[in-house]
């Protein structure tokens, strides 16, 4: 628990001074807030950036941070001296995730402020739970990748696909129909809604099956790379 | 408290280590010498547990490397040039990071970032130090807290003379504190100084152990005597009466400068065992 709150602690620090991984934290709250009140066309959906935004959000930032600190930590080899000093490979991405979700979530807090009080508790439950998987994802491309080039080259197709599919789906029906057997779609789904009630079976069974299968790969990779 | 016995690492085709064995007791400081690609730093990820070896038997704190716990690690230091620091923090918040998981206090730091010379640049960041102040950060981090064996890859490499001596000091000060000391180096003044008994690694095989003194004593074959005349001229002398003669004359008069005797020191001695030199 205390090397787990060591770990979070220092990313904090880090993340102040490490240009790229702060941008993906504020750069979807800040065009979110900018753009929802900067424009306003007659007959848009209601609330049309701050959906569109949140879900470029889940599947990017999260997924960026934890492959670009952990591929960076294995790169520059303090990761390893930090498993020599007693903290464990566990303790260690729990740090890392748990950190990235909190300050993925207080973003997600500062997307809300446009939203109905009784809609802000449905989104924000969502959200966590997108970011929780994008999470998973990201851990999975730092652990795999042995340097950040390396990860960068393998983050970029899974962040096209998580998304950008979801924003061609609105234009796209086709597009649409591959794009629902991923989370990031679904959870779009379920905030075009924006109530509990509103969740269909169909949207529960595909992010519990998509969560399924980033525990089981992140634990694969995970057994086969380790840490070092 | 650091042993090993017969221990053999390849690296693919190529092997590295070729039956490596040595005992170091409690206390002593360890220095092993040899050229680069020797397998120093190999040696060291053995001893340590982070690098699988194919044959022999590897302990320290009595114990197998392979089963070592957390808590063996908090008593074990180690400092090694692949080890990084974290670029963007600044020195004190580098070291902060394992104060916390030792549980060391904050005023600790300050001491010890004192103690290798890096006072003036606490708040700096680590990626704005230069080679010789990283290199002593990394040394700071391995002297935060009190383990009971060190393992030093090159502590002074490329670190001006002042600074070696003052790493020299907290090195000898750590023995005195009962602390057992393994360490690498290309350099033999350096081993000479600080080490009770070294071991010559060449090639993945120790060619000769021993206290330093021992060492250059038992190579000691060739007992020449080497004198600088006031003219400019070297001549050298062995060992025998007629020798013995001709030095006394030149002597009485006056035409001596200065007279050395020429003892192997054990860069000489690596060189005659192995035909190579140490540093280059
Ligand atoms: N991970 C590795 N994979 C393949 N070969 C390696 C690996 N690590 C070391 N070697 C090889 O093992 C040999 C010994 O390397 P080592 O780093 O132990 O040398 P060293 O004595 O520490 O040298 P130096 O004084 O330059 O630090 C070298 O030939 C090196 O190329
Ligand atoms: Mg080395």
């Amino acid at each position: 628990m205390k090397n787990i709150l060591i770990i979070i602690k220092k990313e904090i620090k880090d993340t102040l001074k490490n240009k790229a991984v702060f941008l993906q934290f504020v750069i979807m709250p800040v065009l979110t807030l900018i753009m929802e009140n900067a424009i306003n066309v007659e007959g848009m959906p209601e609330l049309y950036f701050m959906k569109m935004f949140s879900i470029m959000f889940i599947g990017m930032a999260p997924l960026a941070a934890c492959a670009a600190i952990i591929s960076e930590e294995k790169e520059k080899n303090t990761l390893r001296v930090l498993m020599m000093s007693n903290v464990k490979p566990w303790q260690y991405l729990i740090g890392i995730g748990v950190y990235v979700w909190i300050i993925c979530m207080c973003g997600a807090a500062v997307m809300s402020i446009g939203l109905k009080g009784k809609d802000v508790l449905i989104y924000l439950s969502v959200m966590g739970v997108g970011f929780a998987i994008s999470i998973l994802i990201g851990s999975c491309v730092g652990i795999y990748a042995k340097n950040q080039m390396v990860a960068t080259s393998l983050y970029m197709p899974v962040f096209m696909v998580l998304a950008f599919l979801p924003m061609l789906a609105l234009f796209n029906e086709t597009i649409k129909k591959v794009s629902k057997i991923f989370y990031t779609q679904q959870i779009r789904m379920i905030l075009d809604d924006m109530s509990f009630d509103g969740i269909t079976y169909q949207s529960a069974i595909i992010v519990s099956v998509n969560t399924a299968l980033a525990i089981a790969l992140f634990f694969l990779i995970f057994k086969k790379k380790g840490l070092e | 408290m650091i042993r090993c016995k017969d221990i053999h690492k390849s690296f693919g085709e190529k092997e590295v280590l070729k039956g490596i064995s040595f005992d170091i007791p409690n206390g002593k400081i360890f220095g092993l010498l040899g050229p680069s690609g020797a397998g120093k730093t190999t040696l060291i990820k053995i001893l340590t547990g982070q690098l699988d070896f194919e044959k022999g038997e590897a302990y320290i704190l009595n114990k197998d490397v392979s089963k070592l716990t957390g808590e063996d690690k908090a008593d074990i230091g180690i400092m090694m040039d692949q080890f990084g620091v974290y670029e963007r923090l600044s020195c004190m918040d580098n070291l902060k990071i394992f104060a916390d998981i030792y549980g060391i206090p904050k005023s600790r730091i300050i001491e010890t970032l004192a103690l290798v010379g890096l006072e003036d640049a606490i708040n700096k960041a680590a990626s704005d130090l230069s080679k010789g102040m990283r290199v002593r950060l990394q040394l700071a981090r391995v002297f935060l807290n009190t383990p009971s064996i060190l393992f030093l890859d090159e502590p002074t490499t490329g670190l001006d003379p002042m600074t070696q001596k003052l790493i020299h000091k907290i090195i000898l000060d750590k023995k005195e504190s009962g602390c057992t000391i393994f360490l690498t180096t290309h350099n033999m003044e350096e081993a000479a100084k600080l080490c009770d008994e070294v071991a010559l690694l060449n090639e993945g095989v120790i060619v000769d152990s021993g206290s330093p003194k021992d060492i250059c004593r038992r190579y000691n074959h060739q007992k020449k005597i080497l004198i600088h005349l006031t003219s400019g001229k070297d001549m050298e002398f062995t060992h025998d009466g007629k020798c013995a003669e001709q030095i006394c004359r030149l002597m009485e008069d006056g035409k001596i400068e200065t007279i050395h005797s020429s003892e192997p020191n054990l860069e000489t001695v690596f060189l005659e065992l192995t035909g190579r030199k140490l540093e280059d």
